[in-house]
């Protein structure tokens, strides 16, 4: 799609003022723009999963929704988001509906890589008509800041604190994109918060408008968990696909890999932890082998990823 | 005209499907309502119905997307057992707290463990503090009307309650009997077209659902839910009466069997009440003052109306299909002693354990029982209430 950041920033908001997501919160800007991507024409049903998105947007009895919105539970987002679709085919097969509905489920990285990954799964699998936008902001924040499968080797959290004989979290990062490529379903995109948005909203309509079950993966950082200044979010993201510890890149139908932002010059890893409190630890005197232990396998999964878009 | 037919139970639960013709149906296989969707699927397969059938990947998704599918405006419904219903259990009460109008059919089967698949209440007792009505079917026949009404009890907009559909596993579910069915434009029309009022596929008017809601709603969120319950009780009958015209067989909230004159009746639900009622009629014949009160409608629990129905009787038998470790009685015997201690009532009740697992109850068990009321026999050993047919 030719981008008009004119035109896409003037459609009316489908997520409306007065929700009580923090100041610097990522996943609300993600969203937000997402729903940019929708055309003004196309109403919209949003499946969301517990989590702070949910219970900050829709606090009996207000909703900053102005689409159709169904919170069910934690896990489920995707399987409650295939029963409206299937809901919608059966309505629309027996003429009770004409409009054009667009479905979208919506959970953080603890409803989407990990309780919620069985229901993903499935959903995916069976191909519903739909978009599964997970925001990442790699822990479970609306609980208070634990470790999820998606947060980073090293990062401090309250289930993973750095201590005296600890680090931070033991493991590495479930790379999630990958995962759902691997279901071969018709898109599955990663992307962020970067400068005029262009790369998370092509990404997103390619996603809504592409027929069957597609994914999209926005790392969205969390001022709380990842203890940042608000007005710092976007150098984090840019940090985050400069350094290449999140790359942009799609897949489509699990075969064709693209990648959409390669940085000018790829930064190390440092310049994505120095700006954030969670890997404060890891930039003492004395931690140089963690942090090339993290630039390691920062390099090793971009490496893989550019083999992947080469074939 | 009625249809002179052959089915199991699962068939039958099948059948009543197939004529309801429902938008969505999303279901998980486990023995023994994996019949169910098998039967469904095929009915799509061949064009008999255009219901659009999920294949999810789990119990918890099947009442995910039945939940979705009925917040979307459809009429969605699920099947499932056992293990499958204590994998919902969650989403059992999000889908009574949504208000959405769906309907489950339980082939009612054991807990683990050990694990076991035949037929005990043990899922669906386990099930009964979720805002869900359930009712409780006896045979073949009793589980396709129960599933014929179970959409107008749901739907009715005094109730919009999920309602539980509950026949026990293989002893119902797969044994083949006689049953009369409707014609299917019968069943049309007596269920008629599905017209929420509020839905998430409405154009003109987005629906939000499943808020957050603390301190300052939750209460009056649930006490909503509990008004739905109590008014559920004229609904069950009235549309019970209306099926009764269409179909020449009457429901209650449960059945009464030579209870009006009974010194001694047994209370029971499910499939054994039929060994129950053989042995009543063997002692009747005898000249014994003898009963059977079948529970039909476990919730909304008919205290009152019990209590009335058993006014007359000296001793009686509360016969549970399931444990619900209490460690004072089965979970219908408490419910039925409460309901005797409101209504000032005070006969002499042998709460009893039995058939868990699928253990069979005959009619001399029954006999024996009847024996015991009448001999003023209410001895427990090992525990407070008595287990049937068990190894000392």
């Amino acid at each position: 799609m030719a981008y008009n950041f004119k035109e896409v920033m003037s459609r009316p908001e489908r997520l409306v003022p007065g929700h009580r997501m923090c100041a610097g919160c990522g996943a609300t800007v993600a969203l937000r723009n997402v729903l940019k991507a929708i055309k003004p024409e196309d109403k919209a049903v949003i499946a969301n999963a517990t989590g702070c998105m949910e219970v900050s947007t829709f606090t009996y009895p207000y909703s900053a929704w102005t689409d159709s919105y169904i919170h069910n539970a934690f896990e489920n987002a995707a399987s409650t988001a295939g029963g409206v679709e299937a809901a919608y085919n059966a309505l629309k097969k027996r003429g009770k509906i004409d409009e054009t509905f667009k479905f979208l489920a919506v959970g953080g990285d603890g409803g989407t890589y990990d309780i919620g990954f069985q229901s993903l799964s499935g959903a995916m699998e069976r191909n519903h008509d739909m978009v599964y936008v997970c925001y990442d902001n790699e822990a479970y924040m609306n609980t208070g800041i634990q470790r999820s499968s998606a947060t980073p080797m090293f990062a401090d959290t309250t289930t993973t604190p750095s201590g005296t004989v600890s680090d931070g979290k033991k493991q590495n990062r479930k790379d999630l994109t990958e995962v759902m490529a691997a279901h071969k379903i018709p898109y599955a995109g990663q992307t962020t918060l970067m400068g005029n948005f262009k790369d998370l909203i092509v990404k997103a309509e390619k996603a809504i408008y592409t027929e069957g079950a597609c994914f999209l993966n926005i790392l969205a950082p969390c001022p709380r968990g990842w203890r940042y200044e608000a007005e710092n979010i976007m150098d984090i993201c840019k940090a985050a696909a400069d350094t290449c510890f999140w790359p942009l890149y799609e897949v489509e139908n699990g075969e064709k890999w693209t990648i959409t932002y390669e940085p000018k010059k790829k930064l190390p890893i440092e310049e994505f932890l120095k700006l954030q409190g969670r890997f404060r630890h890891l930039l003492q005197p004395g931690k140089e082998d963690q942090v090339a232990k993290l630039q390691a396998e920062v390099d090793k999964r971009w490496e893989l990823l550019q083999k992947k878009c080469s074939l | 005209m009625a249809i002179r037919e052959r089915l199991s139970g699962n068939e039958a639960v099948s059948t009543a499907i197939r004529q309801i013709n429902p938008d969505v149906m999303p279901a998980f296989p486990i023995t023994p309502s994996t019949e169910i969707p098998q039967y469904v699927s095929s009915y799509v397969a061949d064009g008999l119905i255009d219901t659009e059938f999920v294949a999810v990947e789990s119990e918890h998704s099947a009442m995910s997307a039945t939940i979705g599918a009925s917040a979307a405006g459809a009429r969605a419904l699920t099947a499932t057992s056992s293990a499958g219903l204590a994998l919902m259990w969650e989403e059992l009460h999000i889908a009574s707290s949504d208000r959405v109008p769906v309907v489950l059919a339980l082939v009612n089967r054991a807990l683990s463990g050990p694990i076991n698949i035949n037929a005990d209440h043990s899922d669906g007792m386990g099930a009964r503090d979720c805002g869900w009505i359930q009712l409780y079917s006896e045979d073949n026949q009793e589980a396709y009307d129960n599933m014929v009404m179970a959409f107008r009890i749901a739907e009715h907009p005094d109730v919009l309650l999920p309602v539980m559909v509950c026949q026990d596993g293989f002893i119902t579910s797969h044994a083949v009997q006689n049953i009369l069915l409707l014609e299917d434009e019968e069943v049309k029309k007596f269920v008629g077209e599905y017209t929420p009022e509020n839905y998430l596929l409405n154009a003109e008017n987005p629906m939000a659902v499943g808020p957050y809601a603390v301190t300052n709603y939750y209460m009056e969120a649930r006490r909503s839910m509990a008004e739905g319950m109590v008014a559920s009780r004229k609904v069950i009958l009235d549309i019970a009466r209306e099926y009764e015209t269409l179909s020449g067989r009457g429901y209650s909230f449960f059945e009464e069997y030579h209870t009006k004159d009974a010194d001694y009746v047994i209370v029971i639900m499910g499939s054994a009440s039929g060994a129950a009622k053989d042995a009543c009629d063997k002692l009747r014949a005898k000249g014994k003052k003898v009963g059977v009160l079948k529970i039909r409608v476990f919730r909304p629990f008919p205290a009152a109306e019990l209590a009335a129905a058993l006014k007359n009787a000296k001793a009686i038998a509360a016969m549970d299909r399931a444990e619900s470790f209490s460690g004072n009685s089965g979970p219908m015997a408490a419910e039925l002693k409460a309901a005797l201690f409101d209504a000032k009532q005070c006969p002499e009740i042998l709460s009893m354990v039995y058939g868990l697992g699928g253990r069979d109850i005959t009619v001399e068990d029954m006999e024996m029982i009847y024996a015991d009321l009448e001999a003023g026999n209410f001895e427990c050993k090992e525990l407070p209430y008595r287990y049937v047919n068990v190894r000392e």
